[in-house]
């Protein structure tokens, strides 16, 4: 009466037929190296397009993303090869549109949900972090979620506090849901492709401090595995593990620092949920050093969560307590020398690993 | 690119006093009788099993608004989706939902609808397209307008079903909510949504009188005219008297229908009553035993019972047949209830998380896949 039948498939049959892409190792991803050079929006642009072409369950979904071309021009052009019954201008209405679309990703679509800025998505909280990522498991596996939130997040143009945050602290603790946050444009492309054909709910955290950065982007769609970090930059005397924007401040710092003799590793962990935690303990063991760099506040978020890891994990191989660099622990601020104050920078980082190197000399 | 704003204009009001119920075939009303019996002894059973504390957590009971559920539903295609809030036991046995995984979910067991990990306020239903029980009041109603949205896409962008072996038509997503929802900030922009987007979802709002404690006229402004709040959406509204369930389907089919048709959706005022307390933990100070009296006379399952005694279609003896079948029905989900295996945690707590579980994903948890639904 009750042997229940066991589920046998990779994909929960609650998705019903759902087609993976196929993930490559990191060497057998299309170049970085060429000159197809684009911005991030026209990445994001290009992951979104192609997807959508070959699989009409997906539509696009936000405020201005449609006439208007999109607030931050991600989705130009996009209204004129898809029409306005996929590419759809929805109201200032987040917590409407995006409960909307997680009905419509329950019956059986696959939305791409546009925050102008995660800031906004708050007042959609209840949708996204209440159903979204429950609704699995709420269900007991009779209904997914296959679902994309992007927008822009993270501060740095002096938009003040309410419009500048970093969701990634709060929102990675909500089991049910995984979360990609890009460093640059080729990433952009390969993780969104990813986001979209990945049959549960993700969390896309795009920068629009980057989405003008230009970097050679190739035409052909890749998809790069969510929980699997890229090592920026090669060195053994300290790991720097950043996400999204901030790794560009890391590399700086590096960068910097090897002119001091200090060679780093560089981690872009390109996904927080799952974490590459193993490419940390990797490096950690070659480096036995390590600063954790992330742009939202210290407490209780995404570098606390990193540090645990790697001290359940490899305590042993530290010469040093890991270290953090985060945006300082208050409301953001507009002035444009508070602003810059409050966020982490290369200086910061590069004296943070300074630091860590001069206490285990 | 500019759209004339037709599609904003209210349909016609001219609402439908046909007496559509009296066409149909005995046997249907026959089997609205049986559905609403069955709520109310399935309930009444239920509120045994919670004194007993076999059934924890928040437990709301549906008695006394049979006819909302039974009517409403009965006036649409089985594979019209719906969804509802927490007061889902009713729309989950008026789907067709087994008495046997209901209750086994209330118990907290693996043969429930949910495998356990839902409760008396998650009731969900794939194969009867029942898309939960909410337990966040207001939450469920964009879902609806999603439902809906999703199937007017599936028909008109894709032309073919989301799913295999189904084929995509006109349908309507039906959204429950109570009157308490309707002050939510959630609803306000569903109904918006539905409107602007032309999305036939058909909300119901199952107006019991009370927000948990808290009296109608305390908790909504302009009270006595709720359909004021859908025509100012520039959406079909109309007021029902859900206490009698040829009169919900009188009225509810030809409006459901013409929203379907027009594909626009629908506001319905639908007048109720619950007789039990808000949920088991309610002493009930804010309301008199007359009023609770004085509905209860006008009982729909009595009403629906008497007219159909009257016409012929069923004898005393009948229905105490009837009454025994539904006794037996409930009183065997109860032992299956109570004879089911819990979800063992060793293998059910780490599943149904991911779709897709990966490694790295928790730095305590390892997802796996575990049963299939017992639904599916
Ligand atoms: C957002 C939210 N606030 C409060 C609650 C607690 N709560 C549950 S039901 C309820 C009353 C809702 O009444 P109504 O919508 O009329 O539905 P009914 O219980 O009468 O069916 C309240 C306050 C909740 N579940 N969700
Ligand atoms: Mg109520």
């Amino acid at each position: 009466m009750t042997t229940l039948e066991m589920i046998d498939s990779k994909i929960h049959p609650a998705l019903g037929e759902w087609e993976l892409p196929e993930f490559v190792a990191e060497a057998d991803l299309p170049s970085r190296e060429g000159d197809r050079v684009i911005q991030f929006r026209e990445a994001l642009r290009e992951a979104m397009s192609h997807e959508m072409r070959h699989d009409e369950r997906i539509f696009l979904i936000g405020e201005e993303v449609a006439q208007y071309n999109g607030a931050y021009k991600v989705s130009q052009g996009m209204l004129d090869e898809f029409g306005e019954k996929r590419i759809i201008d929805s109201p200032i209405s987040e917590n409407g549109f995006a409960g909307m679309c997680i009905g419509a990703a329950m019956y059986g679509l696959r939305p791409i949900v546009e925050f102008m800025s995660w800031s906004f998505s708050f007042v959609a909280a209840d949708a996204i972090l209440n159903n979204a990522p429950k609704m699995l498991y709420m269900s007991g596996g009779q209904w997914g979620c296959p679902i994309v939130f992007r927008g822009n997040d993270g501060a740095g143009g002096q938009l003040a506090s309410t419009h500048s945050w970093c969701v990634e602290g709060l929102y990675a603790n909500v089991p049910g849901l995984k979360m990609a946050i890009p460093s640059n444009p080729y990433d952009a492309k390969g993780l969104l492709a990813t986001a979209i054909r990945d049959p549960d709910p993700v969390f896309f955290l795009e920068s629009e401090r980057m989405l003008g950065d230009k970097a050679h982007v190739p035409e052909e769609q890749y998809y790069i595995p969510f929980g699997r970090a890229r090592l920026a930059r090669e060195g053994d005397a300290c790991t720097l593990v950043s996400f999204g924007r901030p790794v560009n401040f890391c590399l700086e710092a590096a960068e910097k620092l090897a002119g001091e003799g200090i060679e780093c590793d560089v981690l872009d962990m390109r996904t927080i949920r799952p974490l590459d935690i193993d490419a940390i303990i990797e490096s950690v063991k070659k480096t036995n050093r390590v600063v954790v760099v992330d742009q939202s506040w210290p407490f209780g978020g995404v570098s606390s969560e990193v540090i645990t890891q790697i001290c359940e994990r490899c305590f042993d191989w530290l010469d040093h307590q890991p270290v953090r660099v985060n945006t300082e622990d208050v409301p953001t601020p507009y002035a444009k020398g508070l602003e810059a104050a409050y966020l982490p920078n290369p200086d910061k980082i590069a004296a943070a690993v300074k630091r860590v190197i001069a206490a285990t000399a | 690119m500019t759209q004339a704003p037709t599609s904003n204009t209210p349909m016609t009001k001219a609402h439908s006093k046909a007496n559509l119920a009296a066409e149909l075939p005995k046997a249907t009303q026959l089997k609205w009788l049986r559905d609403m019996q069955l709520i109310r002894e399935f309930e009444n059973r239920t509120m045994q099993a919670y004194q007993q504390a076999k059934i924890g957590g928040f437990c709301h009971i549906y008695s006394g608004q049979e006819a909302c559920a039974v009517g409403t539903i009965a006036s649409v295609n089985h594979d019209d989706p719906i969804v509802t809030a927490y007061r889902d036991h009713g729309h989950a046995l008026a789907r067709g939902m087994s008495a046997r995984a209901c209750m086994a979910e209330m118990f907290g067991k693996i043969t429930g609808c949910a495998k356990g990990k839902g409760g008396s306020m998650h009731m969900f239903d794939r194969p009867n397209w029942l898309y939960g029980g909410h337990g966040i009041v207001g939450a469920q109603t964009p879902l609806g307008a999603g439902l809906a949205f999703a199937a007017k896409y599936e028909f008109e962008v894709m032309k073919k079903g989301v799913h295999p072996h189904h084929e995509p038509k006109k349908k309507v997503a039906l959204c429950y909510l109570g009157d308490g929802a309707i002050d939510q900030g959630a609803f306000h922009e569903a109904l918006n949504l539905a409107s602007i987007l032309d999305i036939p979802v058909i909300y119901i709002i199952e107006n019991n009188g009370y927000s948990m404690g808290t009296a109608i006229h305390r908790h909504t402004a302009n009270h006595e005219n709720l359909i004021s709040r859908g025509e100012s959406y520039g959406i079909d509204s109309i007021q029902i008297d859900g206490l009698d369930i040829r009169n919900v389907y009188n009225q509810f089919k030809p409006f459901v229908d013409r929203c379907r048709e027009n594909s626009r959706p629908g506001f319905v005022d639908l007048k109720t009553y619950r007789y039990q307390g808000h949920s088991m933990s309610d002493p009930q100070k804010y309301r008199t035993k007359e009023e609770v009296e004085e509905y209860k006379n006008k009982d729909s399952i009595a009403r629906l019972l008497g007219n159909l005694m009257d016409e012929g279609a069923i004898t005393e003896d009948g229905w105490k047949q009837m009454q025994n079948e539904i006794r037996d029905e409930v009183l065997d989900a109860v032992e299956f209830a109570e004879n089911s295996p819990a979800p063992d945690p060793a293998g059910e707590l780490f599943t149904d998380v991911y779709a897709l579980p990966q490694k790295n994903l928790s730095p305590t948890a390892e997802y796996h896949h575990g049963a299939k639904n017992p639904l599916l």
